[in-house]
């Protein structure tokens, strides 16, 4: 079980250009919004058409430009839930999932195979409402199920949690996750939410303005991320410019300090660090800091800091727990930017 | 009194309204899919009869179906058959008058529809005249209803292009519409006001329809169904 992309597609000014394999796995797209993600399942399921390359899905060509092989969408065997559900809203539940079946031929086959998929998804009860009547998460377990009896042989997600309520993604998060691991096959999950994407995916590919940056195991692309938008995307909220000043010495523009980094490249044009990676009291790079501004979260603060002397710079956040941040409480305080948890960044690489 | 006018006129009403029918939504179908300069141009041109007198209307058709033009005289030469003065003459006058009302609600009723629904259909192995019928129709029903109901109160009144390519005579092409006029001319009051009431009731009728559609529809996306 396994997927090969590798598309290009021009749409007015934006040009998607995407190269991904995924095997037995969730690989996760992570992008913000018009970064050509969701583009890039509707062109696996057959809606969109790509102008050049080809799509394989366990062998079997979906789409290829130069053999002029484009599959119909009924033909694909995929599997695309929409951000919105997309269930038909003329049909009652038992109606919607039936049309999933259709493929299959035999009836007395349909008919169990639908029943067997309605009593896993616990939607027995609920055969007879229509999808205006079900909640957010109902819906969601529907179009879920829908999509299963279709036997698909690879199952798209378009942001599945992004029409819930937030209180009602945790638990609609677990029940999509053991639908995942049951289902078995590659799974594409397109997302803006790295918390989400970190939960749910194996694999992480950073997609930015129709490109992917940064694509590998997550746990690598979270402490890697590669680029400026890479790291922005995984949640690194303090980025700063650099000016190479010597052997592994940079000066952060928009921080106004000058830092010692690891294996400083020509291509890094940005660094970056964690907002809990920030250290107060003893380390590298250590700077006497101002503070700024503190900002209480609901379980954490977040001290913002300028470092002594610089004026109309970007602050650098540090978030730590409470209970850490009642021992210093001052005005000023030495920081360290350990050189360890510095990122070093490329910059947009078609800006 | 001779019913035969009443009759003509449903007659003449309800087939145009079931060729309008289906022709309205092909055209609406493939032209709210059409790039965006081209649907300019085919919606100016397909809603003009909407706007157009019917009188020219009907000087239009005579131009073209009358049996000295082009597509009358070539129907008279091979079938035999002359396309005006006859009681379906006034199908034709019908259709183009009330073509655009259905078009243009149809339109609007594909137009709002929820192409997600098509895309995951196809995606689960639905056919795409599977749905049509059975997604996009059901979805789009209320205005499709309300257009088609709409079009056959018009086709029902329709009058100018009427009278011009079928005529007015008794027993034969007469309608509601050209009998009420010829009453009236010939004086007979008492009789075209009776005419009138019948015109009255129907139309009373066909718009309360279209007004329990709308509510219905509008209640329907109240409660949070689309």
């Amino acid at each position: 079980m396994s997927i090969s992309v590798d598309i290009e597609k021009k749409l007015g000014s934006f040009s998607l250009k995407v190269k991904f394999e995924a095997d037995n796995e969730t690989l996760a797209l992570l992008g913000a919004s018009g970064c050509g993600k969701s583009m890039t399942l509707k062109c696996i399921a057959g809606i969109e058409k790509p102008d050049k390359g080809c799509i394989v899905v366990d062998g079997i060509t979906l789409f290829d430009s130069e053999k002029k092989i484009n599959l119909s969408p009924q033909e694909r065997h995929v599997g695309l839930m929409f951000q919105n559900y997309a269930l038909f809203p003329n049909m009652t539940v038992l109606q919607n999932i039936r049309t999933g079946a259709k493929r299959e031929k035999d009836k007395d086959k349909r008919e169990r195979f639908v029943q067997q998929v309605m009593d896993s998804f616990g939607l027995a009860e609920l055969a007879d409402h229509y999808p205006h009547q079900l909640s957010g998460g109902q819906q969601q377990r529907v179009a879920l199920a829908r999509i299963l009896v279709s036997d698909p042989h690879i199952l798209l997600l378009d942001e599945p949690f992004s029409a819930l309520d937030s209180h009602l993604r945790f638990r609609l998060e677990q029940e999509v996750r053991s639908v995942i691991r049951s289902f078995g096959k590659t799974v594409l999950l397109v997302s803006h939410d790295r918390d989400e994407v970190y939960r749910m995916a194996d694999s992480i590919a950073v997609m930015n303005d129709g490109r992917i940056e940064a694509c590998g195991e997550k746990k690598a692309v979270f402490a890697v991320p590669g680029t400026k938008t890479g790291a922005m995307l995984t949640g690194c909220k303090n980025i700063s410019r650099i000016d190479r000043t010597g052997q592994n010495r940079v000066y952060a523009a928009d921080w106004g300090i000058e830092l010692s980094v690891n294996a400083l490249t020509d291509a890094a044009t940005y660094v970056g660090i964690r907002m809990h990676d920030v250290c107060p009291g003893t380390g590298d790079n250590l700077t006497l800091c101002k503070v700024v501004e503190v900002i209480e979260n609901p379980f954490s603060v977040t001290v913002l800091l300028r470092p002594d002397g610089a004026e109309n710079t970007v602050p650098i956040g540090w978030e730590t727990e409470k209970e850490i941040w009642k021992k210093y409480q001052a005005d000023e305080l030495y920081m360290s930017l350990p050189m360890n948890s510095l990122l070093l960044l490329e910059g947009d690489k078609n800006a | 009194m001779d019913w035969f006018p009443l009759l003509n006129s449903l007659r003449i009403a309800g087939i145009s309204t079931v060729i309008i029918f289906f022709v309205g939504i092909f055209a609406a179908y493939y032209i709210s899919k059409a790039p965006r300069a081209i649907k300019g141009v085919l919606d100016v041109f397909l809603t003009l009869p909407l706007v157009l007198p019917p009188t020219v209307v009907g000087y239009l058709l005579l131009r073209i179906l009358g049996p000295k033009r082009v597509i009358g005289a070539w129907v008279l030469s091979v079938f035999g058959v002359k396309l005006t003065m006859t009681w379906w003459s006034a199908i034709f006058a019908t259709v183009v008058v009330i073509f655009p009302l259905m078009y243009r609600t149809a339109r609007g009723a594909f137009e709002s529809f929820d192409e997600t629904l098509a895309y995951s259909g196809q995606s689960l192995g639905l056919s795409n005249t599977y749905i049509f019928w059975r997604i996009r129709m059901p979805y789009c029903k209320q205005g499709i209803l309300a257009g088609t109901v709409l079009a056959f109160a018009r086709a029902l009144g329709e009058y100018g292009a009427t009278s011009m390519i079928a005529g007015y005579t008794p027993g034969r092409t007469a309608t509601i519409s050209t009998t009420v006029y010829q009453l009236w001319r010939t004086n007979d009051d008492a009789l075209a006001f009776k005419w009138v009431m019948v015109n009255m009731a129907i139309s009373f009728v066909v718009l309360l329809a279209v007004n329990m559609l709308e509510k219905k529809h509008a209640a329907a996306k109240g409660k949070g169904g689309r």
